[in-house]
């Protein structure tokens, strides 16, 4: 079932800016082109692109905060911009950069008002707020103005206030911008929980392509408002051709290693670079060299989100 | 029209829970909270004793006396302030458009009008009100009460505060375009009510077609008050302007939601 149907969709902003004393000129900035995809019910989707692609003036259209220029959108089988309030009934947003929450409230002030205003069953909610306050460890936290919090403890605190009224869909803008190793990966399990238990269908926009390999299927790239890529993150990096690196340290100094489908980029004393497609499997690798070698310590180090778009204009 | 009526139930309630959490997040400190009611208790209450030394020394004022001018300054006092109390924060549509506040609003299912007003509810502004109400008691004694002066000045005092409402709504949604223009916007609303709390006699005529016709503060107390207190129209208007306050409130009103629509449109097909 479609959930997210988006046409030739544009967006221009006009931009005045001063030039000389009096004068003013006027430019337009298309932000956002061309664009069509749509997303189903239930899929977890990355959104990616470099910065300024057109990514958050995209959320933002689809969440009925900007009204698009032309082009058509559904959500939800509502038209965004002019069907708001009851749209915004079966969505929740998370902006990473900045809260929807009140800044100056305790979060637990925050969480009633929304049962509130969605007209959110007590019942439900209480248990809705239980689950979530449990699954992200906000226990210790409920009676703390929003502005007191970290980063990592805001987020949370975010993403409970977007999941109370049980959306259909979550949006995450830059949902793990600023956040520690440990803080992204304990959101990227939550996240995929939250996906397969409940079915909510996930957008996210991120700079990390970690959080694309760690839960979504599916990959959109924006660049220069309009998509270039949507398909399978393994497509992806076959398109573009970008490889991931094995870094092997033996237990003694060797010759540069040999195992099938990988290459030897470079030795320095015990540790070895291999390099292999980043969308095949590290698993076979892993064993062919563990079999025929003394190895102290393995890790794999992923391509970097810009160089795969780059690729991808180089391989086009 | 039962929608019409279901959809304006369900804002006054959204209104309401967040007016509430509000003021429940105000008591959590409670001395800051009582010093704040006492101190603007205070500052009112200074207003009208610098009123009455100066009658103690010109004892009238443009033709009326102490009580009549307490009538009109009561009136429209509580005009201002029940639209202070109830939408004063509208005031504050720039701030959230600078600091993107207005963009999480956008996201959820209230009317935007209403969160905007809602925001930051402060029951401090209730002192504003009952000093209005205290004032206009006193002027009350100047009036020969029948039941028709009872209603006009019921009607009066309603459509003060829609006027003062449309007011504060409409000068704020100039911040939708220009983020800088609260200033501009007071010169209107707080100026409007200054004008107001003296009788239009001391004003020249010409002020006076102004107040009515353009800016129309006069309907929200002068020529309602000039029909409770028995007195001709000093500058010979019709003397049917008396009742047509809540007709001048709902074309201002009218206004405001225009100029609150077409903010709103111009803000969501800005993006700043
Ligand atoms: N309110 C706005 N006014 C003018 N230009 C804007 C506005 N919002 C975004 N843009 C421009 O549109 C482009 C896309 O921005 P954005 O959607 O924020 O990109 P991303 O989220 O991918 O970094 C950028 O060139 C940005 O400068
Ligand atoms: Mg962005």
């Amino acid at each position: 079932m479609t959930l997210i149907d988006v046409r030739d969709l544009a967006r221009t902003f006009v931009v005045r800016k001063r030039s000389g004393r009096l004068g003013r000129t006027r430019t337009e900035v298309e932000a956002v082109r061309d664009l069509t995809f749509d997303i189903d019910a239930g899929e977890m989707v990355g959104y990616i692109g470099p910065n300024g692609a057109g990514k958050s003036t995209t959320i933002k259209m689809l969440t009925g905060i900007l009204v698009p220029t032309s082009g058509h959108l559904r959500v939800s089988g509502l038209e965004p911009s002019t069907q708001r309030t009851d749209l915004a009934r079966r969505i929740g947003v998370v902006f990473g950069q900045r809260t929807t929450l009140w800044w100056d409230l305790p979060l637990r002030d925050s969480f009633e008002l929304l049962q509130k205003i969605y007209r959110v069953d007590p019942v439900r909610h209480r248990r809705n707020l239980q689950e979530y306050v449990e699954l992200l460890d906000l226990g210790d936290l409920l009676d703390t103005p929003v502005r007191q919090l970290s980063l990592g403890q805001r987020m949370r605190g975010d993403i409970t206030a977007a999941l109370l009224h049980d959306p259909e869909i979550l949006y995450l803008d830059e949902p793990t911008i600023g956040l520690d190793v440990v803080s992204k990966g304990r959101l990227r399990e939550f996240l995929r929980t939250l996906n397969a238990e409940r079915g909510t269908t996930l957008m996210l926009t991120t700079h990390d392509l970690q959080d694309i390999e760690a839960l979504c299927d599916r990959v959109i790239v924006i660049d220069h408002g309009t998509a270039v890529f949507d398909g399978p993150l393994a497509d992806l990096h076959r398109r573009g051709g970008s490889r991931r690196t094995l870094v092997v340290d033996l237990v003694d100094e060797a010759p540069p290693i040999e195992v099938p489908g990988a290459s030897t980029r470079r030795v320095e004393g015990p540790r070895q670079w291999l390099s292999f497609p980043a969308g095949a499997s590290a698993a076979p690798i892993v064993s062919a060299v563990a079999a025929a070698y003394a190895v102290a310590d393995l890790s794999i180090q992923e391509p970097d989100i810009e160089d795969v778009i780059r690729d991808i204009y180089a391989g086009a | 029209m039962a929608e019409v009526t279901a959809a304006v139930r369900g804002a006054c309630q959204e209104y309401v829970w967040i007016a509430a959490m509000w003021v429940r997040s105000a008591l959590a400190y409670p001395w800051s909270f009582w010093i704040l009611v006492v101190g603007s208790a205070l500052i009112t209450l200074l207003d009208f004793v610098g009123l009455g030394l100066m009658f103690h020394t010109i004892p009238h004022l443009g033709g009326f006396g102490l009580r009549e001018v307490a009538l009109l300054y009561g009136a429209s006092g509580i005009g201002i302030g029940v639209a202070d109390l109830v939408i004063g924060s509208v005031e504050q549509v720039g701030l959230h458009v600078r600091t993107g506040t207005l963009d999480a609003m956008l996201t959820r299912p209230v009317p935007l009008l209403v969160q905007v007003c809602a925001d930051r509810f402060a029951v401090r502004r209730l002192g504003r009100i009952s000093q209005a109400l205290v004032v206009f008691a006193y002027g009350a004694g100047s009036v020969d009460w029948t039941l028709a002066k009872v209603g006009l000045a019921l009607v009066m005092v309603v459509s003060a505060c829609l006027i003062f409402f449309s007011f504060f709504v409409a000068f704020s949604c100039i911040q939708f375009w220009t983020v800088d223009s609260t200033e501009f916007a007071n010169a209107f609303t707080y100026g409007g009510n200054t004008m107001t709390q003296y009788p239009m006699t001391i004003f020249p005529r010409e002020v006076l077609k102004g107040l009515t016709f353009l800016i129309p503060v006069a309907f929200v107390n002068w020529y309602p008050c000039l029909f409770l207190l028995g007195r001709p129209d000093p500058f010979g208007l019709p003397g049917w302007f008396a009742f047509v306050s809540p007709v001048v409130a709902g074309l201002t009103l009218t206004v405001a939601g225009l100029a609150w629509t077409s903010g709103v449109r111009h803000y969501t097909s800005t993006g700043s």
